[in-house]
């Protein structure tokens, strides 16, 4: 995980300065803002279809670099990010239904309890790592579960709960090409926000933990605060991702946040690369980008020799499951830095083209 | 008074089943560092190995039984080759992940195959329940707990006396000595995977002759975390403690809900508040050792 942080050759640096800026060139800049006015002009020209998988990557990506900060910045496993993520999307309706807060105000609240309740389990895991965390977050994820389905005030119970659109003075915010700008404006918020925080004393200190946790300690960061404050991030943004899919439904329900979902995230960062915050919008890209992938291979044999062997049509569940899985493995052997340093290493190659080492 | 006698018992035998699996678990991890997430996974490959041969083959149960356990032996081996052998030296959390990811495709892959619902193993004894002191107990729990323990004991003399058991005991000590004194790890690591494989098998089969084989079997893998806590990750006595405690615990926690509580669904989540509870007080585990660390 270290090497995430490898620099090419030739790429030298010469002032403090440079080593922290959110974007080492300024083409690099001018690339991202086109990015987002791409984006932002996208809904004139996409279908549903197309801007369903860009909603659900938005919400699910937030929910990823969550856990990236966790995982991949702070090297603190966590199984149970899923529960979280249900968490914020029942506490944002609940907050909305209960206490009549419109649903502007209810996400950011929603993402402030979440951080809560991901305090509360970060105290037991602010001691714990390696597989003892990873077990205890696993019991996180099984006690949350049985929470949502034994809590009627909070989460309806088995019927589920119904969560108001989004508005914003009197606009409703409840098509998808509408919410595709709420979506997209929280997206580059928290992703400028995760970027922010990992060129702070704070965000340093999170790293130096991942990378030698006693020399971190003697170095004077105190261990107990950061391994908890980043699990409250984690959950923060986990809350937010949550409480923006349960808008963007209306309708949430309790079946949903199962430890197979939390390995899907787990498997959105190892994929997008841990300790990369690009990273996990295109591992996050990669995960909702898979099943369509399948989806649309299996129309394309309907009808053909393998259909008929396999029964894809009833299986395709199963293959989906099977894919995540067999997804991870492989990234995991083969290119355990993730996309993101791919995409990297692609990058230097064209920068430094003739004389690349 | 019966019904909690009768939850003893069953917490007993459930808990020498769990205290099998942990046992297994915990060999992988003595031997190799590897935390093994796909343990539960093992039992559902077995069961239904076994099931398939028994329904679909006619086979009688003492020829389907040598023949599934005889493939979960390659089985392991040829997992821990292809799939953990390239992860040697790579962090934990990768491991871990591996293995997450083992689990799920398996899963899936077992629900491709033999479908979602929970399919009934063909009696295998005469009389489908017995009396033991005065309680009606299924025949297949008293045959799993005579496993268990045989397993158990099978396991003690392995350690203790048998050549691999104790290249086995010096690899888990430290393997580059183990290594320079002509132990090839390669072949330990390779076999405590097809041996925790086996005796995972076996358990899967007693719970599917009981329950009927479904992916529900691959909860116990999980299961086994909470026993391991308790009884100290690298500690064998300690797994069989811990999957006792583990078995009792859900069956009291069942009896004191259903008695006063009335919460619903504590057998299955009670072990989880108490595994929280012990990680918050002992970090590592009721009876692990804590880790020396040197920068």
């Amino acid at each position: 995980m270290t090497t995430t942080s490898m620099i090419p050759c030739g790429d030298f640096k010469t002032r403090y300065a440079t080593d922290t800026t959110i974007f080492p060139t300024v083409t690099s800049r001018n690339f991202a803002i086109l990015g987002i006015v791409l984006l932002a002009v996208a809904p004139a020209f996409l279908d549903r279809y197309w801007l369903n998988l860009l909603i659900q990557i938005g919400y699910l990506g937030i929910a990823a670099l969550g856990l990236n900060i966790l995982v991949g910045f702070t090297g603190q496993i966590s199984i149970g990010h899923s529960a979280f993520f249900g968490f914020g999307a029942f506490a944002s309706a609940w907050i909305n239904n209960r206490f009549g807060i419109p649903v502007a105000l209810a996400i950011p609240l929603a993402g402030v309890l979440t951080t809560a309740v991901g305090m509360i389990f970060g105290v037991p895991a602010a001691r714990l790592k390696g597989l003892y965390l990873a077990i205890a977050t696993l019991a996180a994820q099984y006690i949350l579960q049985d929470f949502f389905a034994r809590a009627n005030w909070f989460t309806g119970g088995v019927a589920g709960t119904i969560a108001e659109p989004f508005s914003l003075f009197g606009f409703v915010f409840d098509t998808d090409g509408r919410y595709f700008y709420v979506v997209l404006f929280y997206m580059v918020v928290m992703y400028l926000l995760a970027t922010n925080l990992m060129r702070t004393r704070d965000g340093r200190a999170l790293v130096a933990v991942r990378d030698h946790y006693l020399s971190a300690e003697m170095m004077g960061i105190n261990l107990t605060k950061y391994r908890t404050m980043s699990f409250g991030i984690s959950a923060f943004y986990a809350g937010i991702g949550g409480a923006l899919y349960a808008h963007y439904l209306q309708f949430v329900s309790v079946e949903g946040f199962t430890i197979l979902f939390s390995i899907q995230f787990l498997g959105m960062i190892i994929i997008g690369g841990l300790g990369s915050i690009m990273g996990s919008l295109m591992g996050t890209a990669f995960m909702v980008l898979l099943p369509e992938l399948m989806q649309a291979s299996t129309d394309l044999l309907s009808g053909t020799a393998v259909d008929r062997m396999l029964n894809l049509k009833d299986s395709i569940a199963f293959l989906r499951e099977m894919a995540i899985g067999v997804v991870i493995i492989l990234f995991l052997v083969f290119e355990p830095d993730g996309l993101a340093h791919r995409w990297k290493q692609i990058k230097a190659y064209w920068k430094l083209y003739p004389f690349s080492h | 008074m019966n019904l909690l006698f009768q939850l003893l018992v069953n917490g007993l035998i459930v808990g020498a089943l769990y205290g099998v699996v942990a046992m297994s678990f915990v060999l992988i991890y003595k031997a190799s560092r590897i935390v093994n997430f796909a343990q539960g996974e093992f039992l559902l490959i077995g069961a239904w190995a076994c099931w398939w041969l028994l329904t679909h083959w006619q086979l009688p149960f003492y020829i389907g039984f040598p023949i599934t356990l005889a493939f979960m032996m390659i089985f392991g081996v040829v997992l821990q080759v292809v799939v953990l052998r390239p992860m040697i030296g790579e962090p934990i959390i990768s491991v871990i992940m591996v293995t997450i990811g083992l689990s799920i495709f398996f899963q899936a892959l077992m629900k491709w195959m033999f479908g979602v619902f929970a399919k009934p193993f063909p009696p295998i004894f005469a009389s489908p329940t017995m009396n033991v002191l005065g309680l009606d107990v299924q025949t297949v729990y008293v045959v799993s707990l005579v496993i268990s323990i045989l397993i158990m004991a099978g396991f003690g003399w392995f350690f203790k006396f048998s050549r691999m058991g104790l290249a086995m005991r010096a690899t888990a000590f430290d393997q580059q000595v183990a290594q320079s004194l002509g132990i090839s790890v390669r072949q330990v690591f390779a076999m405590s995977w097809a041996i925790s494989a086996m005796v995972s098998a076996v358990a899967g089969v007693v719970v599917g002759v009981v329950n009927g084989v479904s992916s529900a079997l691959s909860f116990f893998g999980i299961k086994v975390f909470p026993a391991v806590i308790l009884g100290g990750l690298d500690s064998v006595v300690g797994a069989v403690v811990g999957g006792l405690i583990v078995g009792l615990l859900e069956n009291m926690a069942h009896y004191v809900d259903s008695q006063w509580l009335n919460f619903g669904n504590m057998y299955e989540i009670a072990p989880f508040y108490v595994l929280i509870a012990i990680l918050m007080v002992k970090p590592y585990g009721l009876f692990g050792t804590k880790d020396i660390e040197r920068v």
